[in-house]
């Protein structure tokens, strides 16, 4: 439902979709992110979201409200004091709601891994994660094509339909 | 003033109160002195030291005797000195909040991390670990929790099998 949807309407003003390829389309397209973050990741979200690479023409805006939010983009070090907050503010967040593990860090623990007493290995440990970016940190075309991959997930999505 | 010079007027002031660490620039002071020799630092027009730059804790290995380092500069006179204050099984050192307004955070960080005990502190709570974190982390004798809350703090990548 993209470029062919355009396809169909050069030729009519009328268009027979499935319902759900609509609500995916809107979903993927307005992914509104929480603003937060957590280390020096944050600092190349920050910059994924500046004029540069902006992440607004994807439809992505950061909202500073979980409540607001449908991406939660955990973008650092995942301290265990921090983990039950980012638990805490994902369940606060409503649906539909996804998740993009942003660096290693939060990916599995990363420079931490086996003497960080203090540091979540994962935080797919306490919230489940649907894209990982891989790097310390990600560039910026990295979280973008994280988010783009998220879209691409959204949209085989089947949100009217009973799961199987 | 060099360090002979600030060693030379401390020990007029307060004689036997402190003595020098071998080969280093350090001054070191019991518990029992350290309101003494704090003040005298701080107060005295000759010496006044006005900034506490750092604290910084340590452990020497036998467990029992942990420390603090005192970073201390003088703004006014541009002079600076190193006070380091040990401590034996889990004595408290007394407090310098009421001196130099820094030393609050810097001794919580130093009772978080280290488990030293400062007397008379206004607010002596963890500041960075949670409330209810077991151990003090940067203690040679440290072992890390197998489980946090639930959370799992796997020391090898067997946890994942």
């Amino acid at each position: 439902m993209d470029a062919t949807l355009l396809e169909k309407f050069d030729k009519d003003n009328i268009v027979v979709e499935k319902l759900d390829d609509l609500i995916n389309w809107s979903r993927a397209n307005s992914q509104w992110y929480f603003q937060f973050g957590l280390a020096c990741c944050a600092i190349e979200m920050m910059a994924t979201a500046a004029p540069r690479h902006d992440l607004e023409r994807f439809g992505a805006m950061p909202r500073a409200s979980p409540r607001q939010s449908d991406v939660m983009i955990v973008a650092g070090t995942v301290t265990l004091k921090m983990a039950e907050r980012v638990k805490r503010l994902f369940e606060q967040m409503s649906d539909p709601k996804y998740v993009i593990s942003m660096g290693s860090c939060s990916n599995s623990g990363g420079p931490y891994w086996q003497y960080g007493y203090h540091v979540l290995k994962g935080v797919d440990l306490v919230v489940p994660v649907d894209v990982y970016v891989p790097g310390c940190p990600p560039r910026p075309e990295a979280l973008l094509q994280g988010l783009l991959e998220l879209q691409k997930k959204i949209k085989t999505e089947t949100p009217l339909r009973k799961k199987a | 003033m060099t360090f002979a010079d600030i060693i030379k007027f401390v020990e007029t002031k307060a004689a036997g109160k402190s003595s020098i660490i071998e080969g280093k620039e350090v001054i070191l002071v019991s518990p029992d002195n350290w309101v003494e020799i704090s003040t005298l630092l701080k107060n005295e027009s000759k010496l006044d030291f006005d900034y506490l730059m750092c604290i910084s804790s340590y452990d020497k290995g036998d467990n029992k005797t942990y420390g603090a380092a005192y970073n201390l500069f003088s703004t006014t006179i541009n002079h600076y000195l190193e006070v380091r204050v040990e401590t034996e099984d889990g004595t408290a050192i007394p407090s310098v909040t009421g001196l130099w307004q820094a030393a609050d955070w810097h001794e919580r960080e130093a009772f978080d991390m280290m488990g030293l005990q400062f007397e008379g502190h206004p607010n002596l709570k963890r500041i960075l670990l949670s409330e209810d974190w077991d151990g003090y982390p940067l203690r040679k004798d440290y072992k890390e929790p197998d489980y946090y809350r639930g959370m799992p703090v796997p020391k090898d990548k067997t946890y994942w099998d």
